[in-house]
């Protein structure tokens, strides 16, 4: 299983390599909704330094819906599905395999978003350690959640619309708790943080079984 | 089109009226028709009781008697999302259509009851509060309770075949007991911690007792007979669907073959003229199945 | 001698259609089967049942001895599949597509490559993107995977559609090859000539049916 893991992740992340889809649209989205949340909130109002680390994760969110898209798109060309199911490949460990990618190209929007936010809403960044293990969380949460409700979705002529509606109520939990683990951490109260991460281990612990058991199933065509 | 269902085909204790030849012409029985009158019986006497008889309470005055239909709403919304989940377990590991189209009647009829919840709740809200929503922990996982439940349906109603939709409703249906308790868990921590009042404390925390306590009670139990009567039409209703779209299938492949019959008749015929294969074109489902 | 396909009256859906509707087929080992018939007859039906990708929901079913009423999954290893679809990533080169598709098969990587040659892609094409190759190129890619696998039966929907002739008659050489050694090869193809040439016997598919397939004992 791990290695089929290893491979479809492989893949998935050589062919983000060679098409540049996620850095080259959906990093811009993100920084884009950066810069619309400043629109919509007033620079000097003291409103979006207050928001920071609710409007980052809603970024992250909106941006790994566009990720999870993407990466099911990419099967779905071509009689790919077909192939996948033909290959022999255990379907938990392309579950597995999906969801790092996804988490991978998360962890680098997160560090790049991290960068943008430090800069366009003037962020002093503190509490680094609960900062990191929050990211660490929540991509592993949100890869988990969304790799099962994206294999869900994927091969239906409706899925643009009903992956964000299955997928962002079931996120919901994970944007509180990653918004006060942030809060804490940038406020100096790290130790409000930690039980907020448990809540992240215990989402993405759930998601990650009923992905490798779901998965399976939901890749068949009935 | 007419549709001629077998005995065994019937949704299982329907008995209702029917035409000459056996088709249902509802989901009634005469089991829901006594459930239906002691529902409505039941939701008289919750009337006057909660609106007449029962006291005022000391602190919201008459608004409490919302309350009466507010609890009962908020419980079997909360029942329907179990049931749902519950069915698509079952589901999932006995492949019963039974149990499949059950955890589909209920999570209609828990978003119908959800809306009620959050409507009551509203109505109750705003003279005592001045507004008509706040964020506490009991309105917000309501609110996301229906959230849920919107996508559990949207999964119902995509436009794929029946076994595609009921296989990715159950894997949603199966979460959604899971993701209610993540996020009620979630969103009281979240209002707890911050010390926002969950104002509805004062409200079912004020001393319930006597003849309120015993409306309350009603509500519950009228409640659940509503519940149970709209749940079992709901699932009737969706049967019968199922039924007729099955039916589709034995006929499809009569067709089928007969197309078989009529191509070889047709190549049969032209065996004399020039031989090009004849193409019938792809199917009605728009499928092409080559 | 044990048959490699038995189908009889087997009944396959495609959502709520029964594009098989009651198909009776023998295959015994080593032969090569051409299936003819209209467009929307079924043939390209058939050969997703016997790859396993359809439920069969009612008749007997029983593909290199997998019965696939009971569990259709486990036969898919054993099968190679050439569909109209390449199954093929368009962004990665065909190197990549290849090695990837043969690893995950858990086949040898020797015979990637022996593969590739044979269909004439280690050269200049082997670092090219597969979206930029023409149709027959992808083609013959597809294949490249195929042939990488060593499957026992071979299952080629209109394997010669967009070639060129030698490339037509390279697939052909593939086939005799692979029936040669004891592979048994189903073709769907409306080139009758070529492929009446290559078969050892052709069945006709109309209407979800196969005319000519049983085997009477």
């Amino acid at each position: 299983m791990f290695r089929d893991a290893a491979l479809i992740a492989g893949k998935d992340l050589r062919l983000e390599a060679r098409s540049r889809v996620a850095l080259n649209q959906v990093v811009p989205f993100a920084l884009l909704v950066l810069v619309l949340f400043a629109f919509a909130l007033d620079p000097d109002r003291g409103i979006l330094s207050r928001a920071t680390p609710g409007l980052y994760w809603i970024a992250v969110l909106f941006s790994a819906l566009l990720a999870i898209q993407r990466a099911f798109t990419i099967e779905s060309a071509d009689g790919n599905r077909d192939a996948l199911r033909l290959s022999g490949l255990d379907p938990a460990g392309i579950y597995l395999g999906k969801a790092a990618a996804i988490a991978v190209q998360l962890a680098v929007l997160e560090v790049l978003l991290g960068i943008g936010v430090a800069v366009l809403y003037s962020t002093h960044l503190a509490g680094w350690g609960l900062l990191v293990v929050t990211c660490v969380g929540a991509t592993a949460a949100i890869a988990a959640a969304g790799t099962l409700y994206g294999v869900l979705a994927a091969g239906l002529r409706v899925r643009e619309t009903l992956l964000p509606l299955l997928l962002l109520p079931v996120l919901a939990p994970v944007l509180i708790a990653s918004t006060r683990a942030f809060e804490a951490a940038l406020s100096g109260a790290t130790a409000d943080g930690w039980p907020w991460v448990g809540l992240l281990a215990v989402f993405a612990l759930v998601y990650i079984v009923a992905g490798v058991v779901g998965f399976g199933p939901l890749l068949e065509e009935t | 089109m007419t549709t001629h269902l077998t005995q065994s085909e019937l949704p299982p204790g329907a008995a209702g009226g029917r035409s000459g030849d056996g088709v249902p012409t509802g989901t009634g029985s005469r089991g829901t028709r006594i459930l239906g009158l002691v529902a409505l019986l039941g939701l008289v006497f919750l009337g006057l009781i909660g609106l007449w008889a029962s006291p005022e309470d000391r602190i919201q005055g008459n608004l409490v008697r919302i309350l009466y239909v507010h609890v009962p709403s908020a419980m079997l919304a909360y029942l329907a999302c179990f049931i749902t989940t519950v069915g698509s377990a079952v589901y999932l590991w006995k492949k019963s259509r039974w149990w499949d189209l059950v955890a589909y009647a209920s999570a209609e009829i828990g978003a119908v009851f959800t809306g009620i919840t959050l409507v009551t709740g509203m109505l109750w809200g705003r003279p005592t509060w001045g507004v008509y929503w706040v964020w506490d922990a009991r309105l917000t996982s309501t609110a996301m309770l229906f959230l849920l439940l919107l996508g559990y349906l949207a999964v119902r109603r995509i436009p794929a075949a029946a076994p595609v939709r009921s296989k990715r409703s159950a894997i949603v249906g199966l979460l959604l007991v899971p993701n209610v308790i993540i996020v009620r868990q979630s969103v009281e921590w979240w209002r707890t911690l911050h010390q926002e009042a969950t104002l509805f404390a004062n409200g079912l925390e004020s001393e319930i007792h006597g003849l309120m306590l015993f409306a309350w009670f009603v509500g519950v139990v009228v409640f659940g007979v509503i519940f149970a009567w709209l749940l079992i039409h709901r699932f009737r209703l969706a049967w019968l669907q199922e039924q007729i779209e099955e039916h589709g299938l034995e006929r499809a492949i009569a067709d089928r073959r007969a197309e078989a019959d009529a191509e070889a008749e047709i190549s049969g015929a032209a065996e004399a003229a020039d031989p090009s294969p004849t193409e019938p074109g792809t199917d009605s489902n728009g499928e092409a199945a080559r | 001698m044990e048959p490699v396909v038995h189908l009889r009256a087997a009944v396959s859906l495609l959502g709520r259609f029964p594009a098989l509707a009651g198909v009776d087929l023998d295959v015994t080992a080593g032969e090569i089967v051409l299936l003819q018939g209209p467009n929307g007859a079924g043939k390209t039906t058939l050969l997703r049942t016997c790859a396993g990708l359809l439920p069969v929901v009612s008749g007997e079913a029983v593909v290199l001895g997998h019965d696939l009423t009971r569990d259709r999954r486990a036969v898919r290893a054993e099968v190679g599949l050439l569909a109209h679809a390449t199954g093929l990533y368009d962004e990665l080169t065909v190197h990549d597509n290849v090695t990837f598709w043969t690893r995950a098969a858990k086949a040898d990587p020797a015979d990637a490559d022996a593969a590739m040659a044979r269909l004439g892609l280690d050269g200049r094409l082997r670092d090219v993107a597969v979206g930029r190759l023409s149709a027959g190129q992808r083609r013959r890619t597809s294949l490249a995977v195929l042939v990488a696998r060593r499957p026992r039966l071979w299952l080629l929907d209109e394997p010669h559609a967009g070639l060129d002739h030698d490339a037509r008659d390279l697939v052909d050489g593939l086939i005799r090859d692979a029936a040669g050694s004891g592979a048994t090869v189903l073709v769907a193809s409306h080139e009758l000539d070529r492929a009446a040439a290559l078969a050892g016997r052709s069945v006709s598919v109309v209407g979800g049916t196969v005319q000519g397939g049983a085997r009477v004992p």
